[in-house]
């Protein structure tokens, strides 16, 4: 909401304070000031440069200030020719001490050119030489100074200006009519100057959308004086009551009603400094009527609606008026003042009289009863309406407004006489219109005012400061909330313009709110906690977790995090799923579906990176499962799954390329199996075998395994499928893959022992053993442990030969034994162990010794 | 003899002068020093000597040969130690080539500055609590005060879940972590639900909003949240707790500053601002010359969510907080694109 300071200065003395200090104060209490646009007023010394004077900056500023001495109000007395060019005039202008002759292309004036002395002088917003404004001409604010010029020969050195220059508005059609009462010589800036505050409501400060909310506040903030408007008028002729109705037929959506007459308005524009105000509101003033509608909404808060009385009556064949409230048909239409047609719904509120409807309720207007130029006679409503009616229609017709936004926040039912007085006093000031006697009001559901209880203690006990009774009441009297001492404490009464205050224990937290904002959050203490601590449960998934973090950037691995949401296509490359989490309102198609396949975002990475030389990357995450409804429960659709996954992908060259490093393998299966290996035994697993498999349809059939843990397979790993490997834009090296269910690796986590270190030295010993190509090293291995007992300490492989000596189809595989026990072990008892491994090699697996 | 003797020392120092090798000073050694040396020959012959003679020439020998022994010693010192000069400066290195690479892991910068947050409300006595992505419109808005179609639901667009059966209450994507709030609270009032146990909890974790991904805009992001409850806690807690951790987070001297807000399940709500750490206040395009920066919101937890976790309002109070890991690595390092974060260019995540 943009809210010009001159404005606020109608309802509150700002003497003393600064703009600044004003933006400052509502800033504190909940209405954010996001920007400072100075339209006149002096703007503090940093807005320039940047710097304040004490060095600290407070609010994104922009706009332009006045300078005193050289932009005036003066008058224009003639209009005279140019001698030298058609389309440009010169003005005989008084600036109050001295007559100009001003040079100007304004087309408002051009009418005037060479009609001789004017019999009333217009006023004008005059910049003499020297002042800085905008320059008109340029594309967007670009500051320029006036200097001395000839144009077309006539010499030119200062300005009559125009909204833009002075930065009202972008307005540069012509140059800005003052109103006749602008005394002439007198500093603009003090005629006019401003500085427009924009001020982000949520919803909760609905109630301050408005200047006399926002004056209220400051009020109470600063402890003065709120001077509300006084709305009084003169009627004449017959009285509204006698020729209006109003049938309200569910008062649950329509809480009340008002209408009043005005009649033989003049339509015309509005004051100037009233189409000032509305466009620094950032409302584009249209005439004295609709102005007026908006400007008393601005000003107190209730949006207002003009009919045509003459329409209307026509409408009901001359007779009395009668209005209907009612919720519309599905399918009804009406055209609403922007000429479109418009299907409506049920959920939809209707403006109606008795042949149908007449405008879209708190929304949009109707075209055919619509105020235009020839309209004499207006009935002016001001209604209340269910804010969450409001805020689903205005959505479903997309038809944001000033009006919408307020009503769909909830405006509350007491504003809307004063809204059609506020309304009906303004247009009857700037149109001539006599205003009829009395209001139509139709009030069925009259809001009640919350009553709340409140005590020091509850103070004390939400907020941590002491306060007496008479503070807190202070407090919220400043804020108009009635209080009343009662044994505990005090009873309040919200004030009959707030809806956002409950009662029981949600109008104690509201009330509260209140008195921490009116005493200031910044007055509040900072203390530390004093309650007691609370149960101690850490959160071992987690702690969990971030150890399998640790443990793979420590064996080199990047980590990355992808997008949550993706699409099957995507997937599709690695693996296909019938079954997806969908969304109902995807941002994009690319994105319309929760992921099933870690994998899958992994390898995007990798192909995001594919010309990285060397690629080493893990993720950590869920992946979406959906669950299938089960219909005896009748619950609808359940919550999916959100297994969580490990993922690592390895490719590229196996050492970084350097001046004394020219070349380099690509990373291999064995690779990614000792990242594996050390990240299982880094986890302290023992119990852990790779088994090969050929059933992961992403992975090389002849080179992918399984990890098993006591048994449960806990993950897959292997080179990527040249198959699915030719769907990724990557380079020629293999891809390496593994792929862990967190879940399921986690609950198989055991604990582990440390063992003393012996003192005895070990005894090492090397066995070469030759056997059939298909028996696989971990079985050999397997079956040497087993038989070397707890003495042998250590098996470690350390070569694998295939080749003639050997013969086809065998391979030879060479071991060095570490021997380790508790005393120092004799070559006859090293001999025996390894005479008992030979044997059963010999026995179980066909193997021979290699010599 | 003795002659003889001081010719043999003369002839083997001088000699002895020009080796400058390991192979020369043995060869001299040897024939110096050796079993057939003239130098041993004195010693073997001194038997043929006379009586007389034995003891004069017997020591002189012996002093000729300390002395070409302790010749020899400093000698072989003297080639030692050139040879040892002379392989150091052979050896050295061209210390400006690059260093030989190591390949090495990094954390997601995201999950480095959830570290940071959790680290240091870890010190602080908050416990972390996670919970699923995917929830119910009841968990993540209605129990948490945020009634169907109010208006502070356009504060979070949201992603919905296409569901049969359940327009009552559809599956979306959490919008905040906030559910975790209900779901900790029902844990922890489980406990004893007649008195149930204070909590002070920190809750991290990926958080969805229906928005056009942009550079200022992105559909996901991580959030923590912070939520105490208890029988004493305070809004003054609450200001002092968030000071605390604006100070340990942004550096001792941090000012902060409350403004009144509004979120619907907390009353009376703040949101809490940081003096901006780039300009220091002064002013700059980070804070957007404002010279404070948006840190996080906050507020005493509203009754109702208290209600609905199943702690009575009327005896317990508490506060909640939420701020956003990524949000503060941008306004940190001036990162001016927030879609770095998901990008996986490991030209942005090895930068961390």
């Amino acid at each position: 909401m943009k809210l010009p300071i001159s404005w606020l200065k109608d309802y509150i003395d700002l003497d003393g304070l600064t703009v600044e200090d004003i933006a400052r104060k509502l800033t504190l209490a909940g209405l954010e000031v996001e920007e400072i646009k100075y339209a006149g007023l002096p703007m503090p010394d940093h807005a320039g440069s940047g710097m304040h004077s004490s060095g600290r900056h407070e609010f994104k500023t922009s706009g332009i200030s006045w300078d005193r001495d050289k932009i005036v109000v003066a008058e224009i007395r003639e209009v005279m020719p140019h001698p030298n060019a058609d389309r440009l005039t010169l003005l005989d202008l008084y600036d109050g001490q001295q007559n100009q002759v001003v040079l100007t292309g304004a087309p408002n004036i051009f009418h005037l050119k060479g009609t001789g002395k004017l019999a009333k002088p217009i006023k004008v917003a005059y910049a003499k030489e020297g002042s800085t404004i905008y320059d008109g001409h340029a594309e967007g604010l670009v500051l320029t100074t006036l200097k001395r010029a000839k144009i077309r020969g006539v010499e030119s050195y200062s300005m009559a200006c125009s909204e833009k220059e002075l930065g009202i508005s972008e307005e540069h059609e012509g140059i800005i009519i003052l109103d006749d009462d602008a005394p002439v010589g007198m500093p603009l800036v003090d005629y006019m100057g401003d500085a427009v505050l924009d001020i982000a409501v949520v919803p909760n400060m609905a109630r301050n959308a408005n200047v006399m909310g926002v004056a209220r506040e400051l009020a109470a903030l600063t402890g003065r004086e709120l001077k509300k408007p006084v709305i009084e008028y003169r009627t004449e002729g017959e009285s509204v009551e006698n020729l209006v109705s109003i049938e309200i037929t569910e008062p649950e959506l329509n809480p009340r009603f008002v209408i009043g007459l005005i009649r033989d308005v003049e339509i015309k524009p509005s004051p100037y400094k009233i189409q000032r105000r509305l466009r620094l509101a950032g409302i584009r003033p249209i005439n004295n009527v609709v102005d007026a509608t908006n400007y008393a909404m601005l000003d107190q808060g209730e949006p207002l609606h003009a009919f045509d009385y003459d329409v209307l009556k026509s409408r009901a064949g001359n007779k009395n008026v009668k209005i209907i409230t009612r919720s519309a048909k599905d399918g009804e239409k009406l055209t609403t003042l922007d000429d479109v047609e418009r299907t409506l719904s049920s959920t939809n509120v209707l403006v109606c009289d008795e042949k149908g409807p007449l405008s879209i309720a708190g929304v949009m207007g109707g075209a055919e009863s619509e105020v235009t130029d020839k309209t004499k006679n207006i009935l002016l409503e001001g209604a209340a309406w269910n804010f969450i009616n409001i805020r689903k229609t205005a959505k479903q017709h997309n038809l944001p407004s000033e009006a919408s936004f307020r009503f769909s926040r909830g405006v509350h039912p007491s504003l809307a006489e004063t809204g059609v007085k506020r309304g009906l006093q303004l247009m009857a000031e700037w149109s001539g219109g006599k205003i009829a006697p009395g209001l139509v009001d139709a009030y069925p559901l009259k809001p009640k005012d919350s009553v709340v209880d409140v005590s020091p203690r509850d103070v004390k006990r939400l907020l941590g400061i002491d306060l007496t009774v008479e503070q807190i009441a202070e407090l919220l009297t400043r804020l108009e909330f009635k209080c009343e001492p009662t044994a505990r404490g005090l009873r309040v009464t919200a004030p009959s313009h707030r809806l956002d205050i409950g009662e029981g224990v949600i109008g104690l937290a509201d009330v509260l709110e209140e008195v921490a904002r009116s005493y200031g959050y910044d007055n509040i203490p900072e203390t530390r906690m004093s309650d007691s601590l609370p149960p101690q449960i850490g959160n071992p998934i987690y702690e969990w977790e971030e150890r399998v973090r640790d443990l793979l950037v420590s064996l080199g691995l990047q980590e990355v995090v992808s997008y949550r949401l993706t699409s099957p296509e995507r997937e599709s490359r690695v693996v296909k799923y019938d079954e997806y989490v969908t969304l109902a309102n995807p941002i994009t198609p690319e994105r319309r579906v929760m992921r099933r396949s870690l994998v899958a975002s992994v390898l995007d990475a990798v192909e995001k990176n594919a010309r990285a030389e060397s690629i080493a990357m893990f993720e950590i995450g869920p992946v979406f499962e959906p669950v299938k409804s089960d219909p005896s429960t009748g619950s609808g659709q359940a919550l999916p799954n959100e297994p969580r996954k490990l993922v690592l992908a390895m490719t590229g060259l196996r050492d970084a390329l350097a001046w004394d490093v020219k070349e380099s393998p690509n990373f291999d299966f064995y690779d990614m199996k000792g990242r594996v290996e050390l990240l299982l035994s880094g986890l302290h697993f023992t119990d852990v075998s790779y088994i090969p498999t050929d059933s992961v349809p992403y992975l090389h059939p002849g080179k992918s395994a399984e990890v098993r843990v006591n048994e449960k397979v806990v993950g897959v790993f292997g080179e990527l499928h040249p198959l699915v490997k030719d769907k990724y834009e990557v380079e020629e090296a293999p891809i390496l893959v593994a792929e862990f269910d967190l879940d399921v690796l986690r609950t198989v986590s055991p604990s582990y022992e440390i063992k003393p270190v012996p003192d005895v030295p070990p005894v090492f010993e090397d066995i070469a053993v030759v056997l059939d190509e298909s028996i696989p090293a971990s079985k050999v291995e397997a079956l040497i442990r087993q038989t070397g007992g707890r003495a042998l300490a250590n098996v470690k492989l350390f070569d694998v030969y295939r080749g003639e000596q050997v013969g086809a189809g065998k391979k030879s595989l060479a071991y060095s034994l570490t021997y380790q026990s508790d005393k120092t072990m004799t070559d006859a008892e090293a001999a025996a162990i390894r005479r008992k491994i030979v044997r059963r090699l010999e026995h179980e697996l066909g193997a021979r010794l290699r010599s | 003899m003795l002659d003889k003797l001081n010719e043999i020392e003369k002839t083997a120092l001088e000699s002895l002068q020009s080796i400058t090798d390991q192979a020369a000073l043995e060869a001299w050694r040897v024939a110096n020093l050796g079993r057939s040396s003239p130098l041993m020959q004195v010693f073997t012959g001194l038997g043929k000597l006379s009586k007389e003679e034995r003891p004069t020439v017997g020591a002189a020998a012996n002093r000729v040969k300390t002395a070409l022994e302790s010749a020899w010693e400093e000698r072989a010192q003297a080639i030692k130690e050139a040879a040892l000069a002379k392989s150091l400066e052979e050896e050295a290195l061209d210390v400006t080539l690059p260093g030989r690479a190591v390949r090495v892991g990094r954390l997601h910068p995201s999950t480095q500055q959830l570290r940071r947050v959790l680290d240091i409300l870890a010190e602080m006595g908050f416990q972390v609590y996670t919970s699923r992505e995917i929830e119910t419109d009841e968990v993540n808005y209605q129990l948490l005060n945020f009634p169907p179609d109010h208006p502070a639901r356009d504060m979070q667009d949201t992603f919905f879940v296409r569901a049969e059966g359940r327009e009552d209450n559809p599956i979306l994507l959490r919008t905040h972590t906030s559910p975790g709030q209900i779901h900790a609270m029902r844990e922890y009032a489980a406990m004893n639900p007649e008195n149930p146990p204070p909590i002070r909890i920190a809750l991290p974790g990926m958080c969805f909003r229906f928005e056009q991904i942009t550079a200022r805009s992105e559909i996901q992001f991580n959030q923590v949240e912070g939520l105490v409850v208890g029988k004493n806690i305070t809004f003054a807690d609450l200001k002092g707790t968030l000071s605390d951790f604006a100070r340990r987070m942004f550096g001792r001297h941090a000012r902060t500053r409350f403004r009144a807000s509004y979120f619907p399940f907390t009353e009376p709500s703040a949101e809490m601002d940081v003096e901006c750490f780039v300009c220091g206040g002064k002013g700059c395009s980070v804070c957007k010359n404002s010279g404070w920066l948006e840190i996080l919101g906050c507020g005493m937890v509203h009754p109702i969510v208290l209600q609905n976790g199943g702690y009575d309002p009327t005896r317990y109070s508490g506060y909640a907080w939420g701020m956003g890991p990524e949000r503060q690595l941008m306004l940190r390092y001036r990162i001016d694109d927030i879609r770095y974060f998901w990008g996986n260019d490991l030209r942005f995540l090895e930068q961390f």
